[in-house]
């Protein structure tokens, strides 16, 4: 690797995971691409965009734990960002394992890459063992529908997907929910083009104004909400389960409305709600189509 | 106990054998290729397990139990032959076994059996589909016979039947899928991807398979050994030379330039990983590896 951050390694080696004496997890996870690919984001997180996380302590130190959360710019930079932010900013650092399209597996390079550094195929087995092994899963419930979303739906919501409910359920695993805000600023998505994205194998290509998907300097914050516990086993009726997955969607839609509020008032200081009446007036609007 | 072992002569057949006799069995030996210095106490018949004198072999001596590790890969054999040698063999071994009153058998069978693909899971478990049969054709004789032992769980109520799924084994005998794939010093890799290979130390895999016949194991069970290692390790570790080849030229390079010939199947298990989960032979046996992952890829290196 070209850069290490010292201070990337240095988290890095403070990390609980069962690493052999070649710094290689039973998963496959490596020390050494852990500390590229974890410098390479530090760029991102403090010098690029600088991202700023609050309610970082609501993510347990130890323990399985979903951390679920909006989309929000027109490729995973927030998904790299969350992973930057409990690696750099938590105190245990967590290794995120996310969720991964089935594409980027078959991308040459992309596949080594996210195989050594727990980025996996978002499969459900792989979520139901990573969960039950105890480890941090990070999951968007609005998929790539959510990372569709156009400049002007940048802070809403589309139409979350059950299955992370059901595996919290059945694995009995707290949910975090976590707002991303700034990702719709710094990849202003001004289309989509689907047809070239068959081409190379993606969902599709977002355009910019400057055309790539590469994200402008912006300032970002990342909401970590207190965790959410379900009781269940995963077996319940889909009402059940939307009615859990509604009360998720509307704590992340009231920490998106908090996060923006405090960039247009550009007062970052105040605490974060309590989840307790959680009722956002995040447009909706997005989502059902 | 009287015990045959057909394959015997292979080299996790031969490790069984001594394993066998340490243990105080009585042991037959079935196998077309001789084994020169078989040890005493070691019955054995140059046979082909399809055939007459095979069936001979159960009718005159009655073993207790059989171990039915006689089946070959892509490496030795062609696809015909693989086909009577695997699926015909297997069910002949099944057949003579349920006829002639073996309590207990246990077939040795391969994890590839679960295949390779960009959609799947590490760690597979038991109940998993046989994904092989679409992602490497030439797989689909080994699959076969896989299913087909395991249809004895329901054929043959009156004996118990042990499927064993184990990953590639790597040891000082330098034999086997692995092995074979490593054995010169330049090993092809797919340019861009380094999948996780599981594999146990042969010694391992013999105790594994000694224990499933000693406990009587009834059902399918994952053999797993140490965590997987990426192949990029694995190749560095057993001190050969990485040639990355991108995918496009792949078909064209291999059995070339001093590298292994392959069929195109094996392209995915370049790509993708094939790592199984072997919680349930642990819980069922108590079996533990003695060789780590480590210790595994040394001795194949120095031996």
């Amino acid at each position: 690797m070209p850069f290490i951050d010292p201070e990337v390694a240095a988290q890095i080696e403070r990390l609980e995971l069962p690493f052999n004496q070649y710094g290689l997890d039973p998963y496959g996870v490596d020390k050494d691409y852990l500390r590229g690919f974890f410098s390479f984001l530090s760029f991102f997180y403090r010098k690029w965009l600088t991202v700023d996380a609050y309610g970082i302590e609501n993510v347990p130190n130890q323990g399985r734990t979903m951390v679920v959360g909006n989309h929000s710019g027109g490729i995973a930079l927030d998904g790299g960002m969350i992973i930057a932010s409990l690696m750099l900013d938590k105190d245990p650092p967590r290794l995120a394992q996310g969720m991964a399209e089935i594409f980027l597996n078959s991308t040459p390079f992309v596949s080594t890459v996210l195989s050594r550094v727990g980025q996996f195929t978002g499969l459900p087995e792989h979520a139901v063992r990573l969960l039950e092994d105890d480890r941090l899963l990070m999951v968007f419930p609005e998929g790539a529908r959510g990372t569709e979303k156009l400049y002007p739906q940048r802070n809403s919501l589309v139409r979350f997907g059950t299955g992370f409910i059901r595996l919290a359920l059945q694995t009995g695993t707290p949910i975090v929910p976590t707002a991303f805000i700034g990702g719709g600023e710094a990849i202003p998505t001004i289309a989509n083009l689907y047809r070239i994205g068959k081409l190379v194998g993606a969902p599709y290509v977002p355009v910019t104004p400057w055309l790539a998907p590469l994200p402008r300097p912006t300032n970002c914050q990342i909401y970590y909400g207190e965790p959410m516990v379900f009781e269940g086993d995963g077996s319940e009726e889909d009402d059940v389960i939307t009615s859990y997955v509604e009360q998720v969607k509307s704590r992340i839609g009231q920490l998106i409305e908090f996060g923006v509020e405090n960039r247009q008032r550009r007062d970052f200081s105040r605490p974060i709600p309590d989840g307790a009446d959680a009722v956002s007036g995040i447009p909706n609007e997005a989502g059902d189509r | 106990m009287k015990v045959l072992v057909t394959g015997v002569s292979g080299r996790i057949g031969r490790i069984v054998a001594r394993r066998l006799l340490f243990e105080g069995h009585e042991l037959i030996g079935i196998d077309r290729r001789p084994w020169p210095d078989a040890p005493k106490g070691l019955q054995m018949h140059n046979v082909d397990i399809r055939k007459r004198p095979a069936e001979n072999v159960f009718r005159t001596d009655r073993p207790d139990a059989v171990i039915h590790m006689a089946t070959v890969t892509h490496f030795t054999s062609r696809r015909e032959e693989r086909n009577r040698i695997n699926l015909g063999g297997t069910r002949r071994i099944f057949e003579f076994s349920a006829k002639y009153g073996v309590k207990h058998v246990v077939f040795v069978g391969r994890h590839t059996y679960y295949g390779a693909a960009a959609d799947s899971p590490l760690f597979h478990s038991e109940q998993e589909p046989p994904m092989a049969v679409s992602t490497f054709p030439e797989l689909a004789d080994l699959v076969a016979a896989d299913l087909f032992a395991g249809s004895a769980l329901w054929r043959f109520p009156k004996m118990t039947t042990c499927v064993l799924r184990s990953v590639y084994t790597l040891g000082p005998s330098r034999h086997g899928t692995l092995a074979s794939f490593l054995r010169g010093p330049a090993v092809p890799a797919v340019l861009g991807f380094d999948p996780l290979f599981h594999f146990i130390h042969e010694e391992d895999a013999a105790k594994a398979i000694c224990t499933a016949l000693s406990q009587s194991l009834n059902g399918v069970f994952n053999v797993a050994g140490p965590q997987p290692v990426p192949l990029s390790k694995v190749i560095e570790v057993t001190g050969r030379r990485r040639v990355p080849i991108p995918e496009a030229l792949m078909q064209r390079a291999l059995g070339r330039f001093g590298l292994p010939k392959l069929p195109t199947g094996a392209i995915t298990h370049m790509k993708y990983p094939v790592v199984i989960d072997g919680l349930l032979f642990r819980q069922a046996t108590g079996f533990e590896h003695d060789y780590d992952e480590v210790q595994t890829m040394e001795a194949f290196r120095w031996a």
